[in-house]
């Protein structure tokens, strides 16, 4: 009689059916929730700040943004508006590898990987411009953890694209999964990052 | 279905008997296979487990007299917290999700794991993270901590906890919408690979919001200290995370074992199977409750406006996942009025680790009745109890049902039924207690000062349910041990009912 166990093996091996682009709609759910729940913070605290007479005391205002504090609104302007080149581009890089178009896909994506590199130096140009300090008040604190952490998620978009862009370059033309992943993800960052640039930048 | 004898065809290629002590090591710490990962995350966590619930035995025998010094009160605040992080974080979420990392692809017919390798980061980001939060626990730097270096630390553990588990539950998901085998959708799916998409769908959904929370405590905590209210914000602002409905989360696998064990037991008869999976989805409608970061209470005083005005949150944030558990309770009672349902041991552990979920979630809806004052009271460590013990239960249910299944040797029933019933024992010693102390006010998380009336009594006992409890896992774990190694061989039918369409 054998004393050898009888172990239960995997299945036979199938077809994976777009898991990047399943994957892709779960981690950009996820950055959405992130994103959301800061800008719900911010939202409660910008709710709860007392109120203030403006400056020429024709109405009360909330105590909320510092007065000495002035939001570039040109280099956030563009910002958004670079996120909206962004998903132009990811869109033709997804169009030409649907169609095993190599070279377009690589260019698509190439351009929108400096447009995202413009992105993160807007960012920084609005740190600069803005010239705060983190430990200054509230808003300053809670303003650097919203947009570092969206800068984060663009720091990521950034190396998806990086990634993508160079199994295109290796003429991966099966890879179309993997463009649409990356479109979905910066697609969904366009979206997000419209949503901050509203309550943060805009509504202020 | 297929199935080989993986120690013959092993021993007779060589495979394990010329390799090293450490290439063995190696091939389990650098594995991409997800029975293995899971393993990995099951072994570790039932170390936090243990860990847990010593630390439980230290705390109620402490609370046994006013006048014992056994800790003092600082380290109390600290074990009273690393009770709640350590149970929550260290041992039910990894297990509940290693258990679907081992099993799941199993069930769906898939060989891998969809991004295994990400996968196994998670399990590892998990299990460091983990431990930095267990040195800045001994450091005395968890929530309230005194050290603020130590309390940096412990965020940014529990930040690697996070993304760890954030991680794993991205590939479980993927897995079961992307890897079924040919004709299988997720309707023909077995239930508990149902449930472990919810449960990972719910945690990709809810664990960001803890992120995002945490983001702004750890600015403020290095920055500022003043915002988010020093190292008291950390309790603050993530306590929610730490508490119902979030813990209702991680429970929602314990509806998919019992689910799939008694179908198992039917042979795959179960009327109304899709009420199971309304079931299971209305249970994580205590996601919609975790992302507003905010607790719904029932006001009883006032006018009958007022009651209305709260009574409404308050039955669709704390009543709606109680009634996706009656609903999966009752489909699986009805199920068992098959007069050919043959008995299983891991039902016991199924059903009454349900059962103590249940019980965890009426206290909780007890506890957001205002005028009840039970907010502060031990009925609220009672809940967390009854709800995290009950998940610990459930999962050992599903290590006696899958293990056979992996392993190929079975459990013992008798033992397990025994060991079982122990279990359940130590449960309701350990929380009963604290529902009835709830009641005489006795405060929570507090050793010094007035404790309540017979306080003494139902500490002692609750002390004697945690004993019994940690009994409980070591005998568990070693039986399990000895029946992967010397059991008897699992015959052909159990493989049969893994993959089928139960």
């Amino acid at each position: 009689m054998s004393t050898n166990a009888t172990a239960l093996n995997s299945g036979p091996k199938i077809v994976m059916r777009r898991q990047a682009l399943v994957l892709s709609g779960l981690m950009s759910a996820a950055s959405a929730m992130l994103i959301g729940s800061m800008l719900a913070i911010w939202l409660q605290f910008r709710a709860n700040s007392p109120l203030r007479e403006s400056s020429d005391g024709s109405k009360m205002l909330r105590d909320w943004l510092p007065e000495n504090i002035k939001i570039p609104e040109v280099a956030t302007n563009t910002m958004m508006l670079t996120f909206a080149i962004t998903c132009v581009m990811v869109q033709w890089a997804s169009y030409s590898s649907r169609r095993a178009d190599s070279k377009h896909t690589t260019l698509a994506l190439t351009v929108a990987l400096l447009t995202e590199i413009a992105l993160i130096n807007a960012q920084i140009a609005v740190y600069m411009q803005m010239d705060i300090g983190v430990r200054d008040s509230s808003y300053t604190m809670m303003f650097y953890a919203v947009t570092a952490t969206m800068t984060a998620l663009i720091v990521i978009g950034l190396g998806f694209t990086l990634m993508t862009m160079f199994r295109s370059f290796a003429s991966r033309n099966s890879d179309h999964d993997l463009v649409l992943a990356h479109s979905v993800y910066w697609y969904s960052l366009a979206v997000i990052f419209a949503t901050m640039w509203f309550v943060v930048y805009v509504q202020k | 279905m297929t199935a080989i004898d993986m120690n013959s065809a092993m021993t007779k290629s060589g495979a394990v008997s010329g390799v090293s002590f450490f290439s063995k090591i190696s091939s389990w710490l650098l594995t991409t296979s997800h029975q293995r990962i899971g393993r990995l995350m099951v072994s570790v966590s039932l170390l936090w487990t243990l860990a847990v619930v010593f630390v439980g035995i230290v705390l109620d025998v402490e609370r046994i007299s006013s006048a014992s010094n056994l800790i003092d009160s600082t380290s109390a605040t600290q074990l009273f917290s690393i009770f709640r992080v350590g149970l929550i974080f260290g041992s039910i979420a990894p297990m509940t999700l290693g258990i679907a990392l081992a099993i799941v692809p199993m069930q769906i017919g898939s060989q891998v794991l969809a991004f295994a390798r990400a996968a196994a980061f998670g399990a590892y980001l998990w299990f460091f993270g983990m431990i930095i939060v267990g040195v800045a626990y001994l450091g005395n730097g968890g929530p309230g901590g005194g050290d603020p270096q130590m309390v940096d630390l412990f965020i940014l553990g529990l930040g690697l906890v996070i993304a760890g588990l954030l991680l794993v539950s991205a590939s479980i998901a993927t897995t079961i919408l992307t890897s079924r085998r040919a004709g299988v959708t997720i309707i023909d799916a077995p239930i508990f690979v149902w449930s472990s998409l919810v449960t990972s769908v719910s945690l990709i959904l809810t664990l960001p919001v803890m992120a995002g929370a945490l983001i702004f405590v750890a600015v403020d905590h290095t920055y500022e200290r003043a915002t988010f209210g020093a190292t008291d914000g950390v309790n603050a602002w993530i306590g929610w995370a730490l508490t119902s409905p979030q813990i209702f989360l991680l429970a929602i696998s314990t509806l998919g074992v019992l689910a799939q064990v008694v179908a198992t037991m039917n042979k795959g008869k179960q009327p109304l199977r899709g009420g199971l999976f309304i079931g299971i989805g209305v249970m994580s409608t205590a996601l919609i409750g975790t992302v507003t970061q905010s607790f719904y209470s029932l006001r009883l005083d006032g006018n009958l406006n007022d009651v209305a005005n709260s009574l409404l949150p308050f039955l669709m944030f704390n009543a709606l996942p109680m009634l996706g558990v009656l609903i999966v309770l009752g489909l699986c009672l009805l199920a068992m009025k098959n007069e050919k349902a043959k008995p299983s041991a891991a039902f016991v552990l199924a059903f009454f680790g349900v059962g103590m979920v249940l019980t965890g979630m009426l206290g909780n809806a007890l506890l957001r009745i205002n005028d009840l004052k039970l907010s502060n009271t031990v009925f609220e460590e009672a809940v967390l109890i009854y709800i995290g013990y009950g998940v610990v239960l459930s999962s050992f249910g599903a290590i006696a049902y899958f293990g056979p299944r992996i392993w190929g040797r079975k459990m013992p029933t008798m033992p397990v039924i025994g060991l079982g019933l122990i279990g359940v024992l130590g449960v309701v010693l350990a929380a009963l207690p604290y529902y009835i102390a709830g009641f005489t006010d006795q405060p929570a998380a507090r050793m010094t000062g007035e404790l309540g009336d017979n306080s003494q009594i139902w500490n002692s006992v609750a002390a004697i349910g945690q004993a019994i409890f940690l009994i409980f896992i070591i005998a568990f774990v070693g039986l399990v041990v000895k029946s992967s190694r010397s059991g008897e061989i699992a015959d052909e039918e159990i493989f049969e009912t893994v993959q089928a369409n139960l």
